[in-house]
């Protein structure tokens, strides 16, 4: 018998103040390598990871994680289990052994600086203050923050989109190398050149939902097409609404409000 | 007539100052005439359909129970009160009723089981008043900040959730420091009293003619026990309410500036 994919996700909806966000997803996520969840701003992205964590539950269907009902696993121990880290970095006060801290207050300075190396940060980051990182740093700390619980999945929420392009890089190297140690990763971006060079498995997501074909060859082609015109950014609201595609910008300006 | 009466004759006399005041108004063209005027009046119709109420209430021949009565009537209008002033903030009219029920039991059962003062209507209402009356601004500004905390920091509670912390813990830092700011202008008011201002009670028993000594230290013990309703208060409306704004399984339910993502 096959195992069970990390996640599966039937008919899910999510209705929030009357407003739909996601409609009718299906999904299925592999529990190996790393999947991108690529798509312009609105789309969801960011609605379906917090989802996939629980920090919002769906109005309709059915999430699974490892062939469970989320709905049948405590939230806090799935948390610990699949760690999250979001789109701008939040350290909390104080230095980042205080940060790590707070995942888990008996790990010991050992444990700590593994987590870091794991983050690609070294032990003598410990005792810096977290308030004084520089952006790639916080976002790096916050991983290693997460990785203090053992998750056995990660999810990352355009964990990128505030740093600068050499942060980025990095932090995608750094996701690479947990990915191949055999830690499942999902990563929702609207950069669609970094969705193909992250991706081992990529889902489109336009309008709330999983993309069709058509969807997502457009969607495809006109994240292209930006790329080539070499701006860096992508379509406005309006024209996401016109069209259902395009990506968002690279800046993080236009940050999804709902996805 | 004592000393401490003024008599209609003294009443009519204070009006003077009111007279002063719409005349400033006038003069900077406030246009607050009519709300002075207004407000005047209130108070006076207001203070003297209280005043009649409490001759019968803590007449020595009036049954205790119409003074328990008439706490219960201030413990439902200061819940009203602070949803008028506090509205955005859910459930507070509830929260109300079990923090300021919760402090005023616990208040008067110090100040009458211990028998600090008999238990009488002429005690009972007044001490229950300015218990509940002092409470009304420390739950306003308590429940106001932990919405406005974990609002602001949303991200961070969020990030603390994700880590599997329950919300009791994920929400305690934001919730604290909303309850320090609560409590911190109680506690500078209890520092400053005799040296800044001489509260109400104090000046109240100096003008009827009571020995002032007599009169510091009913008003240290008041301050006391509102330093404890406070207290009372702001923690019940802290835990109160914080339950209130996370899910049974640990979400931080949707606030007034959100972020969503």
């Amino acid at each position: 018998m096959p195992a069970a994919p990390l996640y599966e996700l039937v008919g899910v909806g999510l209705v929030i103040d009357g407003a739909t966000i996601l409609d009718g997803v299906d999904l299925t996520i592999a529990d190996q390598g790393i999947t991108v969840v690529v798509g312009p701003s609105g789309a969801g992205k960011s609605m379906l990871l917090r989802l996939l964590n629980r920090l919002e539950v769906p109005t309709t269907g059915e999430v699974r994680f490892r062939g469970q009902p989320l709905d049948a696993i405590d939230p806090l121990e799935l948390r610990r289990r699949v760690g999250m880290v979001f789109q701008r970095p939040a350290p909390f006060p104080g230095t980042v052994r205080d940060n790590l801290l707070v995942a888990d207050p008996g790990a010991g300075d050992d444990d700590l600086a593994a987590a870091l190396r794991d983050a690609q940060l070294d032990r003598g980051f410990l005792d810096r203050s977290a308030d004084e990182l520089s952006g790639g740093e916080a976002q790096r700390m916050c991983l290693a923050r997460t990785l203090v619980t053992g998750p056995e999945a990660l999810l990352m929420d355009e964990p990128t989109s505030a740093l600068d392009p050499e942060a980025r890089r990095g932090l995608e190297h750094t996701a690479r190398r947990l990915a191949g140690g055999g830690r499942p990763l999902v990563w929702v971006t609207h950069d669609l050149a970094q969705a193909d060079r992250l991706a081992d498995d990529m889902v489109v997501m336009v309008g709330g939902h999983v993309a069709g074909d058509e969807e997502r060859t457009r969607f495809i082609a006109g994240a292209r097409a930006e790329d080539d015109d070499g701006n860096g950014r992508g379509p406005s609201r309006s024209d996401d609404a016109a069209t259902g595609a395009g990506t968002g910008g690279e800046a993080g300006g236009e940050d999804d409000a709902r996805g | 007539m004592d000393d401490a009466a003024i008599g209609w004759a003294g009443l009519a006399l204070s009006l003077i100052l009111v007279a002063v005041a719409v005349g400033l108004s006038l003069w900077q063209g406030l246009q607050l005439e009519r709300e002075m005027l207004w407000a005047t009046a209130r108070s006076l119709v207001q203070l003297l359909a209280v005043g009649y109420v409490l001759v019968f209430i803590i007449d020595e021949d009036t049954p205790l129970v119409w003074a328990w009565a008439w706490v219960v009537v201030m413990l439902v209008v200061a819940a009203l009160t602070v949803r008028r002033r506090a509205p955005e903030v859910p459930g507070i009219t509830r929260l109300t009723v079990v923090a300021t029920t919760a402090s005023t039991v616990l208040s008067l059962s110090v100040v009458f089981g211990l028998g600090v003062y008999p238990t009488v209507g002429r005690a009972v209402v007044p001490i229950a008043g300015m218990m509940i009356g002092n409470s009304i601004g420390s739950i306003v500004v308590a429940s106001r900040r932990i919405l406005a905390e974990l609002a602001d920091r949303r991200p961070e509670v969020e990030a603390r959730l994700a880590l599997g912390q329950p919300w009791q813990e994920a929400s305690k830092p934001f919730v604290r420091s909303a309850l320090r700011t609560a409590l911190t202008s109680q506690i500078e008011n209890t520092k400053a009293v005799g040296l800044v201002f001489l509260p109400g009670a104090m000046t109240g028993l100096i003008l009827a003619g009571a020995d002032p000594l007599d009169a510091v230290l009913v008003q240290a013990a008041l301050m006391y026990l509102i330093l404890g309703c406070v207290a009372t208060n702001v923690v019940v409306i802290g835990l109160g309410l914080t339950r209130r704004l996370f899910t049974p399984d640990h979400r931080l339910v949707r606030l007034a500036r959100t972020g969503g993502g």
